[in-house]
């Protein structure tokens, strides 16, 4: 499994995201730059100009037409994939830490940074996906997170909930309607942020990351927790693979955290994980830095991580990923097959 | 400038030129005296006189006097000795000391002291008589003391007992804030017994019997044990730094950096006489304590000619007071002059002296009860060192105690240091010389080794070793021994040293004799600083510890059981590497009781990376790898000595086989029942996940269709843009068909 390098960030890098189809990726990092690439072959397609601060966060909409990207700038602000043309910039009090798009792309949440007197919010726009339409100045809703500001959001199946994951360790789920908070659950260690929140394919239940050093296996409509992934280190990222039952967690000592910083040291790895079992199957090493995001390929042959250390690393499963299953799973294939 | 009032110092005042004792003010003082006191707080009575007559009283109270005035101040008129109506004294007496401290100060000295053989004094307070002996508190008939009814104690050697039939070895685990005790399950998570929060505040220790497990607290120390885990025994020393067990268990030294304050309130178990004192030693059995100690002044103390005179502070020797191998004598050092050797459990100086020894630097117990050639009595060895004092050589020294015979000496010269090495059972003591040239250039160290159970106890010198030798360490009752070597001076340099392992081993012999000690191998370019013997002997672990770059385990077998080199063939070992190991940043190794595993960890204590710990067998096979957070300390219980005779050893030796046939039937049917018990929770975790998945989607399903929604959004938003794109088309599918040219060749066929 011999990785794709993509060098084409200049500083650590913040959020990775595979369109539906698996062929194209986009990253976004520090160095204020958003770049679109061709997963087989790492090929970059082009870069999107415009922000004028560290992008945190990006997401492509179902139909890989029109990226959205957030930004210490304070704006959240569209994108034609095809031209690269600016379509819309929305502005905000602090910066954008987090947006993605809802299961059919009509909508778009965007978590909001605490600061400067303003609590962290979570608001909710309206899209029209289509490159040439008029974008809505308006925003739908914003959830006021005074409790424990939100560090990651997300859009639960049918556009039912959105689920945030707090500073301090707690996940919510609000009404994505009406922006009621439906519960806040204690979900992992008090007060170790969790710092990535991504879905499974249905987005039934989704991963949580957390500085605590465990990844967390959570149900959308009652936040129960299915699993817990225990690590040596704090984790930044966790992510869910198609296909097979696996789940990859990146994470590593922080930089300021290291004093002596030695690849050992610092646990620059992604890890995988049984989904179902939580047992450890596997590292990958090869960055430098702490793994800021891992992105599992929808299609499920492949998954790219992003590290502070600059660099995508984008692998495509070879065949030993495929043929590894465990004997009860065999067991279960065979009893299926008959 | 005239000093201030506020800066004026007494050494001011003194240059007055009136002497504060010539004048007399007594007058002033009488009418101005401030009664601060009332009461009897100053008055002592002193029991226990001898009948006197009126004309004999005077002498009598004078000599008294003497003994009172020892501790306070009294007069012979504040004695007051009441007579009797035949004219006799009623053998008693009342005395006034001029404050309540000193009054204090003589019921604590003076009472039972000797007044001279006949007599001997009891002192008590005038306060204590009248508090606890006024008409009515007392009961006029004698009602004997109601004796508790004995209740049967805890076993506490329960811990050898292994409820699952295994014989496996217990340990303690500290991390975080949390002390647990766990079974060794090998490569299993370790079985929990106890685990609880906070339970020490800066360690753990088990006594070296195994019997209780000690934990320091600010108040003192705790024994723990049994099966149930309670308090078992209980030492108050306020503010206790470190704890030291006599090998048998049955005394204990605690030592605080603080010197011990006695509040005005009183101690529960200390007295006013422990007061400043910074040792205690403990009887274990009753938890009482014996006696204790100040701290020794070493930085004043007379300077060491030879000794480390690199300006650098001393560390604490520790253990302080060390104790002969059966729990008889315990001593300590006086750097330079003497060995204070105490009697247990009187805790009396041993002949009222301490043993004068100029210029002695160290000394050391044997380990064990030796059994010399020929000497029938009881005897326990110690041995000295002394360094060259003017143009006297060094000397080492073996001493006989209690009759303090020196054994044998040994004269050396160009001495920079000297380290003693007993071996466990005392059969030999290596002396490890480290020697400097003239120049005090270059250094080279010498090996001398006495054979205690041989008579005269000759001294066989090993090998000039040019190198710096680090590290020393006998084969726990056996005859082998390991070196370390380092070229380069140890300094606290970041690089560690090159160093080689060199190990040694007796020629054979013919008989039961003990041949010469030889070079066995010298493997060189290693990073080794630490010997760790199984306590079995045989095998042994050479680490790196308490190293940023390395961190090697080398585990070497000496009774390996193939081919033996040509070389070796008259040497009583067979040197074989048998695995090698890296745990990064450990600090610690230890071996289990029984020789079986080897425990390694990397302590919070010393760094804050990768803490945790590994257990190795004793080929060195890795069985279990846990990373824990603030992992702190991991330690064996140690186990008593075993019951059984050498016989039946060896007999259990002789059967091993079938004894082992036996295990690996159990070892196996354990493991694959582990392994089913493993593959059945699996199947039904896939089970449950499987049925969750199945209920969640026709739920999802049903709702969508409720809602009037397409099954797959996605797909539907994809048909959708397909649609427009390619108004006119279904769909299109562009083929790319791309050839690559691998090799080209050309062939000339002829």
């Amino acid at each position: 499994m011999r990785p794709i390098l993509l060098a084409g960030h200049e500083r650590a890098l913040a959020q990775i995201k595979y369109n539906v189809d698996g062929d194209l990726i986009f990253s976004v990092s520090k160095d204020q730059q958003i770049c679109a690439w061709f997963a087989h072959n790492g090929e970059r397609l082009g870069t999107y100009h415009g922000h004028q601060g560290a992008i945190w966060t990006v997401d492509v909409d179902p139909t890989s037409t029109i990226i959205a990207s957030g930004s210490a700038d304070n704006t959240i602000r569209l994108w034609d994939i095809k031209s690269g043309k600016c379509l819309k910039t929305w502005e905000f009090p602090t910066a954008v830490k987090r947006v993605e798009f809802n299961e059919d792309g009509t909508k778009l949440l965007g978590v909001t940074e605490k600061r400067m007197g303003h609590l962290g919010t979570i608001v909710v726009l309206d899209v029209v996906v289509d490159v040439n339409a008029e974008q809505n100045d308006e925003k739908v809703l914003t959830i006021v997170c005074d409790e424990s500001k939100a560090t990651v959001a997300g859009w639960s199946y049918l556009s039912k909930y959105i689920i945030a994951g707090h500073e301090d360790g707690s996940v919510s789920q609000y009404d994505a309607k009406t922006g009621d908070l439906n519960f806040n659950i204690a979900i992992h260690e008090l007060d170790s942020a969790i710092t990535d929140l991504q879905w499974a394919p249905d987005r039934t239940y989704f991963i949580t990351a957390s500085k605590d050093k465990t990844a967390k296996l959570i149900t959308a409509d009652d936040l129960r927790v299915l699993k817990t992934y225990v690590s040596d280190t704090p984790l930044n990222s966790a992510t869910i693979t198609p296909k097979k039952d696996f789940v990859v967690l990146g994470g590593g000592q922080a930089a300021m955290d290291v004093t002596r910083t030695s690849a050992r040291q610092g646990k620059f790895e992604a890890r995988f994980y049984h989904k179902i079992f939580e047992d450890e199957i596997g590292r990958v090493r090869g960055h430098f830095g702490p793994l800021n995001y891992v992105a599992a390929d929808p299609t499920g042959k492949g998954y790219a991580s992003g590290s502070e250390d600059g660099y995508v690393r984008v692998h495509q499963f070879d065949k030993g990923y495929y043929d590894f299953v465990y004997e009860v799973e065999r067991e279960r294939q065979r009893e299926l097959a008959i | 400038m005239a000093p201030s009032y506020d800066t004026l110092r007494d050494e001011d005042l003194d240059e007055d030129d009136y002497d504060m004792d010539e004048v007399d003010i007594s007058d002033i003082q009488e009418k101005y005296q401030v009664q601060l006191e009332q009461g009897y707080d100053t008055f002592v009575v002193v029991d226990g006189l001898p009948e006197v007559t009126e004309e004999q009283k005077p002498k009598l109270v004078k000599f008294l006097l003497k003994k009172l005035n020892t501790v306070g101040k009294t007069r012979e008129d504040l004695i007051f000795m009441p007579m009797g109506e035949d004219g006799k004294s009623l053998r008693f007496a009342f005395v006034e000391y001029s404050s309540a401290a000193e009054a204090a100060a003589a019921v604590r000295q003076l009472d039972l002291v000797a007044l001279d053989k006949k007599y001997t004094l009891r002192v008590n307070k005038m306060t204590d008589v009248d508090r606890y002996g006024r008409e009515g508190r007392i009961d006029e008939e004698y009602t004997p003391p109601k004796i508790e009814e004995f209740q049967e104690k805890e076993h506490l050697r329960s811990f050898l007992l292994d409820p699952s039939g295994r014989g496996r070895d217990q340990l303690v685990m500290y991390r975080g804030e949390t002390v647990g005790v766990f079974w060794n399950n090998e490569k299993d998570p370790p079985e929990n017994i106890v685990d609880r929060q906070h339970w020490t505040e800066t360690f753990v220790q088990w006594s070296p019997l195994g019997t209780y497990l000690t934990s320091v607290h600010a108040q003192g120390v705790q024994f723990w044990g049994g099966p149930s885990w309670t308090r078992q025994k209980r030492f108050a020393h306020p503010f206790v730094n470190l704890v030291a067990f006599s090998p048998n268990e049955n005394y204990m030294v605690t030592w605080s950096n603080r010197p011990i304050s006695i509040p005005d309130e009183g101690h529960p178990s200390l007295s006013l006489d422990d007061d400043g004192k910074n040792y205690i030693i403990w009887d274990i059995e009753t938890s009482k304590p014996l006696r204790s100690f100040a701290s020794l002044e070493t930085p004043g103390g007379p300077a060491v000619p030879g000794a480390s005179d690199d300006g650098k502070r001393q560390k604490l020797p520790w253990p302080a007071f060390k104790w002969s191998a059966d729990d008889k004598y315990v001593a300590r050092l006086n750097p330079g002059s003497s060995i204070s050797i105490y009697e247990l459990p009187s805790m009396r100086l041993m002949d009222k002296t301490a043993v004068k020894i100029e210029g002695v630097v160290d000394f050391d117990w044997a380990p064990a009860t030796p059994a010399r050639e020929g000497i029938k009595t009881y005897e326990q060895l110690l041995c000295f060192w002394t360094p060259e004092i003017g143009s006297n050589p060094a000397k080492v020294g073996l001493m006989s105690i209690p009759s303090k015979e020196i054994v044998r000496t040994l004269n050396l010269f160009s001495v920079s240091d000297v380290r003693l090495h007993w071996q466990s059972d005392a059969a030999y003591l290596c002396v490890k010389v480290d020697r400097h040239s003239k120049s005090k250039k270059s250094q080279a160290t010498t090996l001398e080794i006495f054979r205690i159970k041989e008579k005269g106890v000759p001294v066989e010198v090993v090998d000039t070793i040019k190198d710096t030798v680090i590290n020393f360490a006998w084969e726990p009752k056996g005859d082998r021994f390991v070196i370390i070597n380092t070229t380069e001076p140890v300094a606290a340099t970041a690089v560690p040293p090159k160093t080689s392992v060199a190990f040694f081993c007796p020629e054979k012999a013919k008989g039961n004799a003990i041949g010469n000690f030889k070079h066995l191998r010298t493997l060189e370019k290693k990073n080794s600083n630490a010997i760790y013997w199984s306590p079995k002997g045989r095998f042994v672990v050479i680490a790196t510890v308490a190293n940023q770059q390395s961190s090697d385990l080398d585990f070497y077998d000496l009774d390996f059981e193939g081919e033996k080199p040509e070389s070796d063939k008259d040497l009583t070992a067979n040197l074989q590497i048998m695995n090698t190991a890296d745990h990064y940043g450990v600090t610690d190794i230890e071996w289990d009781p029984s020789g079986r595993f080897v425990a390694t960890w990397a302590s919070s204590w010393k760094h804050s990376m990768e803490n945790g710990y590994h257990l190795y067998d004793f080929k060195g096979e890795q069985l279990r790898e846990e990373p824990i957070e603030k992992f702190k300390q991991w330690a064996w219980r140690p186990r008593p000595p075993t019951l059984l005779s050498k016989e039946e050893q060896k007999t259990i030796r002789r059967n091993l086989r079938e004894y082992s046939r036996i295990f690996e039937v159990e070892d196996a049917e354990r493991i694959n029942s582990a392994d089913v018990a493993v593959v059945e929770e699996r199947r039904r975790l896939l089970d449950e996940w499987l049925q969750w998945r199945r209920e969640t989607e026709e739920e999802v399903a049903e709702e969508r269709e409720a809602m009037g929604l397409p099954l797959d959004p996605v797909a539907e938003l994809l048909k959708a843009k397909t649609a427009e794109i390619a108004p006119d088309q279904e769909e299109q599918v562009i083929e790319e068909i791309m050839e690559e040219v691998l090799d080209e060749s050309e062939e000339i066929v002829a």
